[in-house]
């Protein structure tokens, strides 16, 4: 087995470069390591200067999303080895701007999940002494896959419509706005019902479905927005075709 | 006392990388996906061929000229074409619809396969009943 990989990391020193351009850098390539654990050996022994997010090590944060070989990946859960003989070309994530190195600006996608108000509203806050809201098991299980989403923009940077269009709202902040409709305790449909429903909301996917294709933990942002789409339609069609009365 | 916090909404200086006008050509799902989109040209060019047949049947002249016509070596070239991509048209779009509806059964989510399956079903009935109707005549 090599007992070396060459990683070629794209690096972007505003005050060097004027654009991005690669470095390489040749790392030990143990079967236990993953992308992320070697990036931390070009920062420990290499260069101390390379910058990159990462946080957990272990794919709840969400911040080491980077390109790998032109896929997104989290590189705490992508091994080395699975890349044999190598280079292995590390690049910031796609479709954002790049701050430096391998850290893109992401305040565009934190504006855009406020937007869509990814929160329990009521119309009517009980009183604590009422007790909790309950919630079955069922109803718990019709959100929950779209619940499990952790910002890690991966999908982002797979999607084609975001890249074009930065206005669009995006797969993960659509998923998680139809994580909170889909809530039994929540009351805030309607609220959303405005960002959801533009150009820009889920009329904006062109389901290409790459985003759920990348998504480290199945969230399948697409099929969420492709479900709301539907259920709009249903909405619009109910609106006129039925009288009022029937209307719910 | 407290130091008002500014945020820098944007960074002040950052690279922002052109995205290629042939970014479908960089991955194979990307360009599946634009043929499936360009497909959608077949469906409209048979809803075309359809109406023709429609308009020209009541008249034998017609007809015959519009069988004449189907019969050229470019029109059959164009409809096997256009068969290919209604098939992956059709075959795809199918396969979609279990990730727009999560029909759910007693709580559960039914698996994608039983929600594409009846779609395929009814597709193969239609187009038997199809075949049969105009077989019979034969
Ligand atoms: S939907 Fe998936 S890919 Fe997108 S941010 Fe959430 S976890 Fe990451
Ligand atoms: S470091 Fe937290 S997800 Fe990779």
């Amino acid at each position: 087995m090599a007992e070396t990989i060459v990683l070629e990391v794209a690096r972007y020193r505003p005050e060097i470069e004027a654009e991005p351009a690669f470095e390489n850098f040749e790392v030990p390539c143990r079967p236990d390591w993953v992308v992320l654990d070697a990036l931390n050996y070009i920062k420990d022994a290499i260069d101390g200067t390379l910058s990159f997010r990462w946080s957990c090590r272990m794919g709840v944060c969400g911040s080491c999303g980077m390109m790998v070989n032109g896929e997104p990946k989290l590189t705490c859960a992508t091994f080395l080895t699975d890349y044999l003989p190598g280079p292995i070309r590390i690049e910031p994530l796609s479709n954002f701007p790049i701050v430096r190195d391998l850290i893109i600006e992401m305040s565009d996608f934190m504006t855009k999940l406020q937007g869509v108000k990814p929160w329990i509203i009521r119309n009517e806050d009980l009183p604590v002494s009422q007790g909790e809201y309950r919630q079955s098991p069922e109803q718990l299980e019709t959100y929950k896959q779209f619940s499990m989403c952790i910002n890690c923009l991966l999908c982002y940077a797979a999607c084609p419509v975001y890249g074009l269009d930065q206005h669009f709202v995006g797969p993960a902040a659509l998923a998680l706005a139809q994580r909170y409709n889909l809530d039994s305790r929540d009351e805030g449909e309607a609220q959303r019902l405005e960002i959801l429903s533009e150009h820009e909301g889920i009329w904006g996917c062109t389901f290409v479905g790459e985003c759920s294709v990348v998504c480290p933990k199945h969230v399948d942002p697409a099929g969420a927005i492709q479900q709301y789409k539907l259920k709009a339609v249903t909405e619009w069609f109910k609106s006129i075709l039925l009288p009022r009365g029937g209307r719910d | 006392m407290k130091q008002p916090v500014t945020y820098t909404l944007y960074h002040p200086k950052w690279y922002r990388r052109p995205m290629s006008t042939y970014w479908w050509t960089k991955r194979w799902r990307y360009l599946r996906f634009i043929l499936r989109e360009l497909s959608s040209i077949s469906v409209a060019w048979t809803v075309i061929l359809l109406l023709l047949l429609i308009n020209s049947m009541g008249d034998e002249a017609m007809y015959a000229g519009y069988l004449d016509w189907l019969q050229s070596p470019w029109l059959v070239v164009l409809n096997a074409f256009a068969l290919v991509f209604l098939l992956f048209h059709t075959v795809t779009w199918f396969n979609l619809a279990p990730r727009a509806m999560a029909v759910r059964l007693r709580g559960k989510r039914l698996p994608d396969w039983a929600v594409a399956a009846p779609n395929f079903i009814a597709w193969a009935v239609l187009s038997a009943g199809v075949v049969w109707f105009v077989l019979k005549g034969v």
